[in-house]
């Protein structure tokens, strides 16, 4: 199954990685001091810091799972865009900028230091610095994986040489290295996939002729597997933005309903992440000057902007050609373990020994499931059943049973294992929705356009990765070490910490990434457990940069009540089977996704009222004059009347907003 | 910060666009590479648009390496 490149394809890989190493080197000279390293100095034009802040969210895992989300909930998915990114990202440039940029705070936690004590500080660096380590674990054991599977490569090397790769370009040249990769990142994500989708759409006939399909598909999305027998949706489930999510949540395939969209996607969860995640708030303060950092999320808004048409309509014209039966194309089934290969040949072989060709598929089913999924000790049977296309394994089993398909010694015996292999996993009507985009890139792609496209995506893993370490180095030297561990020592001191944590953060996240691979629980838990911290920030920022009376003890107490609100609130609802951990169920969501979004809501709500009632009871900690620069209030007002509209962030904003409306608008 | 990010995109790409065509046009004659992409022979075509885009930065790096440097902004600092 796996994909062979040819050598064009390896020397594209080999160029790109060439050119990030030789980038780091260039840079190497201008890294004198620590705030070279690790805030790049506050140099960089806005166009570079503005790619670079779309470029650090756009990661892989990004591109996968939209591209699975655009498959699974169709052209609705672009909300993730249009209301969970663009109004935050012009709320940051209008409203939030001038505080983090003015201020010279060096990142987001040292900013809440600034504006209440040191607690809050504590609480959100010691949360973020674990989170990035994780998330960037997360991504290289998905990249390793992927490798593995698709190029045959073993998964141990490709993960610590792609870590090594991001280890000395980061290492020789700090923060600027990661943005400078980031925008060569952003580059080849748009250059390597657009030709996919150009050609993808191409093949199912056009924009018109792909909605035609899904407009097939959402009638009964059960044909193709997509949801479970009996479910059936307006004709426009897939193709129109807002009228299935107006219509109630059992109306889309998303199983959202308007509220927890606009509230708790919109407003609580975007604002959240794109104004206090210090991932991409730190490219913004980058920046060479006010004006370019207010222009960064601006820049990057026209980009994400346009996104869906890169990531999303894949996983739509997947569907659509998955629903045209002559164009031999299926979403593909999860990839087979080899154990569950072996258990598959062995049991087909088995099945004619079986009293009926029905008890036979049934043990067939179960061993392979048993194999690919584990077994629950308790009952002996496999942890979850997979689905097969029944008649199609009857026919497999006829064809290949009496076939030597458990050896692989002689070519003739190989090439009828792979045979087998392919004929077997089309049986399986299980989709692994996060391979959609490479099965696209694998349909179309000739060699040479090929290696472009899996460059692209290779990019997208390592300066992920990237991002997340100087995000991690630098809140570890500046919020933790040196505010905590080791104050007053001299630059060259913290300029050598940020570079000793650059190596310790690569070397934790291939640890966290071993984690990933062997408790993929655990893993699902601690994602868990960031929500929980990340759903009510949003609410102490609100109070903190436009209410002077806000104090520290209410910024602290509301976030922790905020934070035990969501753990709280997971822990009482359910939906698919997931949440209900405190016992009771006091209510059930169609989906996780509203499950989520609810959760967000309330913990805002929380922490909001906490906060206010809180801070109303304490007296204040820090006088007028200290919140200079901190609280919207208390710091003057940018003058920026006598530049050119087109360098204005309140004019700006204004037009991307009303692009974004006009874009709602076409696809509503 | 001292070095021109337009210089190593515009390079890296022209590379890689002119990989792309020069594979094109050697494989122009093999109509078997090219069902998987409808026909299109999509190397010679995408690599030209890679060549264009590259072409035009290292253009504008050029330009810009011949200018002053720009005077520092007046909220720098």
């Amino acid at each position: 199954m796996h994909i062979s490149l040819g050598v064009i394809d390896y020397a594209v890989l080999l160029i790109y990685v060439a050119f990030v190493v030789g980038i780091g080197f260039a840079l190497r000279r201008y890294m004198r001091s620590s705030s070279d390293f690790l805030t790049s100095g506050r140099s960089i034009p806005a166009w570079v810091t503005g790619l670079a802040f779309i470029s650090a969210n756009l990661g892989a895992l990004e591109l996968v799972g939209m591209a699975a989300s655009g498959a699974k909930y169709g052209i609705a998915t672009s909300h993730f865009y249009w209301v969970g990114a663009i109004p935050a990202m012009v709320f940051l440039a209008v409203f939030m900028m001038p505080f983090y940029y003015g201020s010279k705070a060096r990142s987001v936690p040292e900013y809440l230091k600034m504006r209440f004590d040191e607690r809050v500080r504590a609480l959100n660096s010691i949360a973020f610095a674990v989170m990035t380590v994780f998330a960037s674990g997360i991504s290289m054991n998905a990249l390793a994986k992927l490798l593995n599977q698709l190029l045959g490569w073993n998964y141990h090397l490709a993960l610590w040489i792609c870590s090594a790769v991001v280890l000395v370009y980061v290492l020789k040249g700090g923060l600027t290295s990661a943005i400078y990769t980031e925008v060569l990142q952003f580059f080849m994500i748009v250059l390597g996939f657009a030709p996919v989708v150009y050609l993808g759409l191409k093949d199912v006939g056009g924009w018109d002729a792909m909605n035609n399909a899904l407009h097939g598909v959402a009638q009964n999305p059960a044909a193709l597997h997509l949801k479970p027998p009996g479910t059936t949706y307006g004709p426009d489930a897939w193709s129109s933005a807002w009228k299935p999510l107006l219509a109630g949540s059992s109306h889309n395939p998303m199983g959202v309903d308007v509220f927890a969209m606009v509230f708790g996607l919109g407003f609580v969860l975007s604002f959240g992440y794109w104004c206090t995640n210090f991932l991409v708030v730190q490219r913004a303060m980058a920046a060479k000057d006010m004006g370019a950092a207010r222009r960064t999320p601006l820049i990057a808004a026209v980009p994400k902007m346009l996104f869906p048409a890169l990531v999303i309509v894949p996983g739509m014209i997947a569907v659509a050609l998955t629903s045209i039966p002559n164009k031999n194309y299926r979403i593909p089934p999860p990839p087979l373990e080899a154990k569950a290969i072996t258990a598959a040949a062995a049991a087909v072989k088995a099945a004619p020994e079986a009293a009926n060709s029905q008890v036979a598929l049934a043990d067939i089913i179960e061993q392979v499931s048993a194999a690919q999924n584990g077994v629950n000790p308790q009952t002996g049977k496999p942890k979850k059943l997979m689905n097969f296309d029944e008649a199609k394994l009857a026919q497999v089993v006829k064809a290949f049973a009496s076939k030597p398909i458990d050896l692989n010694q002689t070519k003739e015996e190989k090439a009828c294992e792979e045979q087998f292999l392919a004929a077997f996993t089309n049986t399986i009507t299980d989709y692994d929705y996060d391979g959609v985009i490479l099965s696209l890139v694998r349909k179309y792609c000739p060699t040479g356009l090929l290696g472009l496209a899996l460059t692209a995506l290779l990019a997208s893993f390592m300066s992920g990765m990237a991002g997340n370490v100087t995000a991690f180095n630098t809140v570890w030297t500046y919020d933790l070490y040196q505010a905590y561990m080791a104050p007053n020592k001299s630059d060259q001191h913290y300029f050598w910490m940020g570079q000793a944590a650059t190596v310790v953060g690569i070397i934790t996240s291939i640890a966290c990434a071993y984690f990933a691979r062997m408790y993929n629980n655990a893993m699902d838990i601690i994602q868990l457990v960031f929500a929980f911290v990340n759903a009510p920030l949003f609410a102490t920022f609100l109070l903190g940069m436009f209410w002077k009376r806000c104090t520290g003890t209410g910024a602290f107490l509301g976030l922790s009540g905020g934070i035990g609100t969501s753990a709280l609130f997971h822990g009482l609802t359910m939906a698919e089977g997931k949440g209900g951990w405190l016992g009771a169920n006091l209510q059930s969501f169609p989906s996780t996704m509203a499950q989520n979004f609810w959760m967000a809501s309330f913990a805002f709500i929380v922490c909001f009222v906490l906060t206010l009632g809180i801070s109303l009871a304490t007296r204040r900690s820090k006088t007028d004059e200290e919140l200079k620069g901190l609280v919207y209030s208390l710091t003057p007002k940018i003058k920026d009347h006598e530049q050119a509209w087109y360098l204005r962030p309140a004019v700006l904003g204004t037009i991307l907003l009303a692009c974004c409306v006009i874009l709602n608008y076409i696809f509503w | 910060m001292g070095l021109d990010i337009r210089w190593p995109i515009g390079l890296l790409f022209s590379l890689v666009g002119a990989m792309l065509v020069i594979l094109g046009l050697v494989t122009s004659s093999d109509p078997e590479v090219y069902r998987c992409s409808l026909g299109i022979n999509i190397n010679l075509r995408w690599g030209l648009v890679l060549l264009v885009f590259g072409a035009a930065m290292l253009a504008m790096a050029w330009r810009a390496s011949r200018q002053p440097a720009e005077p520092l902004s007046s909220d720098k600092k």
